[in-house]
């Protein structure tokens, strides 16, 4: 319908909508045309003056649709330019999946499961996480997930270490710069906010499907943003007088960094990096839309197929391991603040 | 004084601010503190600044709160950078040192202890006191040992491997005093070091610096809101006030002379025969005159007091180092008792 024709006449802008359109009036145009001369123009039906309804009126004016398939063109053309510089980086990401996943799963199970347990015994020092890791893994294995969660696992940990490695450096610079932190907050904001979904669009533009880096990427993105943000948070609330000391004495910048700022930070930053892992495994159940393999597969296959236990027993597999890296993580955060220092404050 | 002072503070001005450099002849004008904020919404933090600091001393900065005493000490290693004057260390400016030159300075000629104490709540005891050399590269081993040295000199030995939260407060502050040793450096600059102490401790903590002093000499800048602290510990006093200097000098003539009202608001409550010494109220040798007996110039007019037992007319010799230096009468002492404003004009 062409409600706002009057406001293109008063503008004197008849002449330019009409040029060229005249020979092609739309059928909908037509129609509605018609059901305009019907109805009347009462107030209550006015549309709102959106991109679809204001085309109506004067066809040179973009639809939505117009706009979003500018969105894509616009991708498509700096694909290549992107490609070209984001292939390579990202390539050592694809290897480093593709490594670890091959490697969880071709070690003999005999070998892994103790080896696992171990790993959690040392980090946490506690016989009951240790245990609880067991226990849980041998379920797994006893309903023929361990495979699949061993590719989960993988998956987390080859994506926690990136964004420990690339978040720290984030947050120290973060830290070290209001005008940074002002610039970088919203950025991170939006990366949390934006649905999961959302993530893996531009990224099937930019890559192959097939590629691990796809997925490997889109759980990075989500899952980086405690880290980095705890960094921050963590370097930012060292005592000033601490800090103070550390200069008075003629500690460099760097000194100061390495010597005071991040082992007083390291408590928070673990508590980042036991959000990060949290979060990787909530995406990489979502990343299973775009081939990542794991726990997620099974869930997507109960969906697709409408095979209720398989979805429902892969969940509670997922479950158990949340739970076994969230005790483990959070276990091993507690042991770097070990000295005391750190949870009981100064004393004056 | 003969020999040139360690530190000159020279027509130090700092204003916190967006542009503290204009407001600099403002302040020269006559702008005060409160008038500057209100008008030009920048904080004056200090004002034309002079002080020599000479070496060996203990130089006390007092002032209440907010006066600017942590602001001036930290012009000295240049945690706080100026807004104009001159701060010359051993004949040199270090307002106009490289980023460089200050870390150097930091680290071989100055150390600092906190009110907070400052220390790394993640190292140890021994770390910690070791830190000013770990800092400029020394090993571990070499630090260690010269860390534990001093460790033992403030009375911490056995606490090495302990970390800062398990030590009570005075002990921490020894540590913090232990790290300023460490350093080896001529300068140590104490703001408030002693302020969040007891009262014991913080008599304790005194009595340490005073003896280590006696032996090692340090140039000590001392910060401090209490009177009988400075009393105690200061060769040279400087009293700040919205970051003005209204008086300085020596801490006895301070008290018996005090510039205005509001440094006398600060000595008026004093215990005046237990701070003022002889050697302040003593009168010239009078060869004439007969003497019931011999004073130390140290001591302060309590002891004056009991000695003489309280007849007005007792004249005493006043010695230092062996020497005669002057006479002191009773009556002398009595009038020094009253304070400033209570005085009679004569
Ligand atoms: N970074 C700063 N920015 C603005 N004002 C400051 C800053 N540091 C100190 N000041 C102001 O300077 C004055 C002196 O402060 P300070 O030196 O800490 O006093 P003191 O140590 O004597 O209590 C105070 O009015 C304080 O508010
Ligand atoms: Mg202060």
């Amino acid at each position: 319908m062409s409600s706002y024709r009057a406001v293109f006449d008063f503008l004197g802008l008849r002449a330019w909508c009409d040029e060229g359109a005249a020979g092609a009036v739309s059928m909908s145009d037509l129609l509605a045309k018609m059901g305009k001369d019907q109805e009347g123009s009462s107030l209550f039906s006015l549309p709102f003056p959106s991109l679809d309804v204001l085309n109506q009126s004067c066809s040179h004016l973009p639809r939505t649709r117009d706009l979003t398939i500018g969105i894509e063109k616009l991708f498509l053309w700096a694909r290549s330019g992107l490609k070209s510089v984001l292939d390579p980086v990202t390539q050592p990401l694809s290897w480093l999946l593709d490594g670890a996943i091959h490697i969880a799963t071709a070690i003999p199970w005999w070998l892994m499961l103790p080896a696992i347990v171990a790993l959690s015994w040392q980090l946490t020092r506690s016989l009951k996480i240790a245990a609880l890791v067991l226990c849980s893994l041998l379920i797994l294995g006893f309903v023929d997930h361990l495979d699949a969660a061993m590719q989960t696992l993988a998956i987390i940990f080859v994506c926690t270490g990136t964004s420990v490695l690339i978040g720290v450096p984030i947050g120290i610079v973060m830290a070290k710069s209001d005008r940074l932190q002002r610039f970088i907050t919203p950025l991170l904001d939006l990366l949390q906010t934006l649905p999961t979904f959302v993530y893996l669009i531009p990224l099937i533009f930019l890559f192959s499907v097939t590629e691990s880096k796809l997925y490997g990427i889109a759980i990075i993105a989500y899952a980086i943003v405690p880290v980095i943000r705890l960094t921050d948070l963590g370097i930012r609330l060292v005592d000033p007088e601490v800090i103070e000391a550390a200069d008075a004495f003629g500690m460099t910048p760097r000194q100061r960094l390495l010597r005071v700022e991040l082992p007083l930070a390291t408590p928070n930053i673990m508590a980042g990096v036991n959000q990060t892992i949290m979060m990787s495994l909530a995406m990489v159940v979502i990343a299973s839309l775009v081939s990542a393999p794991g726990l997620g597969i099974l869930v997507l296959r109960g969906i697709n197929n409408l095979e209720l236990g398989v979805g429902v027993v892969a969940g509670l597999g997922i479950v158990l391991l949340a739970v076994i890296l969230d005790r483990t993580s959070k276990a091993a955060l507690l042991r770097t603040g070990g000295h005391g220092a750190f949870s009981r404050g100064r004393q004056q | 004084m003969t020999e040139a002072p360690k530190i000159r503070i020279r027509n130090l001005y700092k204003i916190f601010g967006a542009t503290p450099s204009r407001m600099v002849p403002l302040v020269q004008d006559g702008l005060d503190k409160a008038a500057l904020l209100e008008r030009m919404n920048h904080v004056l933090g200090l004002q034309d600044i002079n002080i020599d600091i000479h070496a060996g001393q203990v130089t006390v900065i007092m002032g209440l709160s907010g006066s600017g005493k942590s602001t001036l000490i930290r012009h000295l290693n240049r945690l706080v950078d100026p807004t104009s004057g001159a701060i010359l260390v051993d004949g040199q400016d270090i307002t106009t040192y490289s980023h460089g030159d200050l870390v150097e300075l930091r680290r071989t000629k100055m150390s600092m202890v906190f009110q907070g104490f400052g220390l790394m709540p993640h190292q140890t005891i021994l770390q910690n006191a070791a830190l000013p050399l770990l800092v400029r590269g020394l090993s571990a081993a070499e630090a260690e040992k010269q860390a534990r040295q001093w460790l033992t000199r403030v009375g911490l030995e056995g606490f090495e491997t302990r970390y800062p939260y398990q030590l009570s407060g005075g002990m921490q502050q020894r540590v913090g005093i232990a790290r300023a040793l460490t350093s080896n450096a001529d300068i140590m600059l104490m703001d408030e070091a002693f302020s969040a102490l007891d009262p014991l401790i913080r008599k304790d903590m005194q009595d340490l610096l005073l003896e280590l002093q006696k032996e090692l000499k340090k140039t000590v800048v001392f910060i401090t809101h209490d009177l009988d602290e400075a009393l105690r510990l200061a060769d040279h006093l400087v009293i700040l006030k919205d970051g003005r200097i209204v008086q300085q000098g020596d801490p006895q003539q301070i008290v018996l002379n005090p510039a205005d009202d509001y440094v006398n608001d600060f000595v008026r409550d004093i215990n005046r025969a237990k701070v003022i010494r002889v050697r302040s109220v003593m009168s010239q040798m009078d060869p004439g005159i007969s003497y019931c007996g011999d004073i130390c110039g140290e001591a302060n007019l309590e002891r004056l007091i009991a000695a003489s037992g309280g007849n007005p007319a007792h004249q005493y010799r006043v010695i230092e180092q062996g020497e005669p230096v002057g006479r002191i009468q009773l009556l002398d002492a009595l009038k020094a008792l009253l304070p400033h404003d209570a005085a009679p004009r004569h």
